[in-house]
């Protein structure tokens, strides 16, 4: 099979003459490597091709089944039926090639899907994506339902609570996502303590760079960043999980079993999330305050016992309960979204990339939605 | 086309998974033209055997030589190349999700053959109707499919570029008999017709009995055996005397006798 001496094949037609009739001669190697020039030769030479021609396969070099399938295309499988009849040199096992694939080829062609115009898949396109985005909120409701049900079922009967697997998923989600939720917030907390520095100079007031620091990480920073970072971290990591198992037919196993995948998957994470989000949260305020602190000692000759005075005189308690309360809040829905997109997912490996992607999407858009409508809320009670 | 020169060369192979030894100072031949079935309990390495030969896992000692060259040593480049020459389907398909059957089929042609894509893709038709698939499967997805249709669609993919060497991973199992029967039967028209030697995982003894040349029996961490089935029946050994001689084995052995002489 070696390619460097690969005589290209070739149709030779000669025309009838008085001691015998017309001739397609079929000679040289026809395999996988010519297959483009033999091909279109092949669409030549079928349409001139007639039933009384005769056909010459002395000179056949190499046959691969590439070459065969456009032998059997330009003969045809009456042609090839009668192999032995014209053709009785060419070797028992080419024969038998030439007769699977003729077999094989001789079938009905696919219909083809039907034709449609542009303008008329754009609007099924839009009238599909919004009826979507119905049904997506729809599902979503009726998971956080049965999300709520199967946890009353089971909040009574101790027996029934997977507390290794909580524990797991409180590792996983919280205390692995402490770093990266210290450093980020604190970082935040110092690049607002140097805006705010910078704007409040102009009014002589630089020393109210302490109240926005701990006012805007108290009740916003602190628990928008952590969900966050949640969000991208942990409902991505659900979805990919769940949507792994689901093509893994796993969550079929646990149905069969008789086991509720809600309670074996959804609750643990849910749980594990409601316990984990506020404990972050609060590491959130901390290194976002801390992060204040560092810039208003080293930039604004604040010092901590000056900042922390401040802090103590100003800042109520309230702040601080305000954003800590939007956190359960928040990881329930992190937390549910990131599982129900694990479950829509299907056998494909494409799939389980679309929805963790999207899991990642919905929560964090539900997050800065509902922080939003929590912070009209809040403002209008005066808390 | 059979010879004894072998196209790969295994000797003294060792694979170990943390303190757990597969294979011991494991040595085979698989020659040019054949088709050698590989057999063994669960949990023998069948499959591990199977990659290492492929080249998809560093063996922890011993060499591979494939036509001549050690796989794992060679530069990416030439290692591509002889990885072209060979065909693998995978035990439980490996199909490409996000592609259509006929993508999945046509890709090695549009990569390695250089084929245009409607070229490629009408080859790629009729490899998939070789492998016994319906017309129009074509253009369906693999999450659409029972697991037989996986497999044959793994079939034609793994023919695509016509290999020297096709390594098939328990191609018949999850196939009705009359399509493992009609498996069975393709490989042998290709392989007689080609003369590519294969390399064949299965457990299933009508697929042994019907269509391959030798027998690799693997345990004890290394080939037991490896001859023409008859003599690796008769091998003095415990395991294979309950394979081979079991129920199903003989049942398999009778079937195959009735179809030698009608």
């Amino acid at each position: 099979m070696s390619q460097s001496t690969s005589r290209p094949g070739h149709l030779q037609r000669q025309p009838a003459s008085d001691s015998q009739a017309a001739t397609l001669v079929i000679g040289g190697d026809w395999t996988l490597l010519h297959y483009a020039a033999l091909r279109s030769e092949v669409e030549q030479a079928r349409r001139q091709l007639s039933d009384e021609e005769h056909i010459e396969l002395h000179t056949l070099g190499e046959l691969d089944t590439a070459g065969a399938g456009l032998l059997v295309e330009l003969l045809g499988p009456a042609r090839i039926a009668r192999l032995n009849e014209w053709a009785p040199q060419l070797p028992p096992e080419r024969q038998a090639l030439l007769h699977t694939l003729a077999s094989a080829m001789d079938q009905p062609p696919a219909s083809l899907p039907p034709q449609t115009n542009g303008l008329a898949d754009v609007l099924a396109h839009i009238g599909g994506t919004l009826a979507g985005l119905w049904n997506q909120q729809r599902t979503l409701l009726g998971f956080i339902g049965l999300t709520l049900q199967t946890l009353l079922l089971v909040l009574f009967n101790p027996r029934r609570w997977r507390i290794t697997s909580l524990a797991a998923h409180i590792e996983q989600t919280g205390l692995d996502a402490i770093p990266i939720v210290a450093l980020l917030t604190f970082l935040v907390g110092a690049v607002v303590a140097f805006l705010g520095a910078t704007v409040l100079a102009d009014f002589g007031a630089t020393i109210y760079t302490v109240n926005l620091v701990a006012f805007s990480f108290l009740r916003e920073f602190g628990v928008l960043l952590a969900a966050i970072l949640l969000a991208g971290r942990t409902a991505s990591a659900f979805a990919a999980q769940i949507g792994a198992m689901k093509a893994n037919e796993e969550i079929d196993a646990i149905r069969a079993i008789g086991l509720s995948p809600i309670e074996l998957l959804v609750l643990p994470r849910v749980l594990a999330m409601l316990i984990t989000l506020p404990i972050l949260t609060f590491i959130g305020m901390l290194s976002g305050i801390i992060g204040g602190l560092v810039v208003c000692a080293l930039a604004l000759d604040i010092s901590p016992a000056m900042f922390f005075n401040i802090l103590q005189r100003d800042i109520s308690i309230s702040h601080f309960l305000v954003g800590l309360a939007k956190a359960p809040v928040f990881a329930f829905l992190i937390a549910v979204i990131g599982c129900l997109e694990g479950f829509k997912a299907s056998g494909s490996a494409q799939s389980v990339g679309e929805h963790t992607t999207s899991s990642v999407v919905q929560s964090i858009f539900m997050v800065i939605l509902i922080d939003a409508v929590a912070a009209l809320f809040f403002m209008e009670m005066g808390w | 086309m059979k010879s004894d020169e072998p196209v790969i060369q295994v000797r003294g192979l060792v694979n170990r998974f943390g303190s757990q030894a597969v294979h011991v100072n494991l040595d085979l031949d698989i020659r040019r033209g054949e088709i050698l079935g590989v057999v063994g309990g669960s949990g023998t390495g069948k499959s591990v055997l199977l990659r290492s030969i492929v080249g998809l896992r560093q063996p922890n000692a011993g060499s591979v030589m494939v036509f001549g060259e050690n796989l794992l040593k060679l530069p990416p480049q030439r290692r591509s190349e002889i990885e072209r020459r060979f065909g693998v389907l995978f035990q439980r398909g490996a199909l490409f999700t996000s592609l259509n059957l006929q993508e999945n089929v046509a890709l090695p042609l549009i990569e390695h053959a250089g084929l245009k894509r409607s070229d490629a893709e009408f080859l790629a038709r009729q490899k998939l109707a070789l492998a016994g698939l319906p017309p129009d499967a074509a253009c369906k997805y693999p999450d659409e499919l029972s697991g037989g249709m996986v497999k044959r669609a793994a079939l034609a993919r793994a023919l695509a570029l016509d290999p020297e060497v096709l390594f098939l991973d328990e191609p018949t199992a999850g196939l009705d008999p009359i399509g493992a029967a009609a498996f069975d039967q393709l490989i042998l028209t290709l392989r007689d017709a080609l003369g590519f030697s294969v390399f064949l995982v299965t457990h299933d003894l009508d697929t042994l009995y019907t269509i391959c040349d030798r027998v690799a029996v693997l345990a004890q961490k290394r080939v037991l055996a490896v001859d023409t089935l008859e003599a690796v029946a008769a091998t003095d050994d415990d395991w294979i005397r309950e394979y081979f001689h079991g129920p199903r084995g003989r049942a398999a052995q009778d079937a195959a006798q009735m179809l030698e002489t009608p």
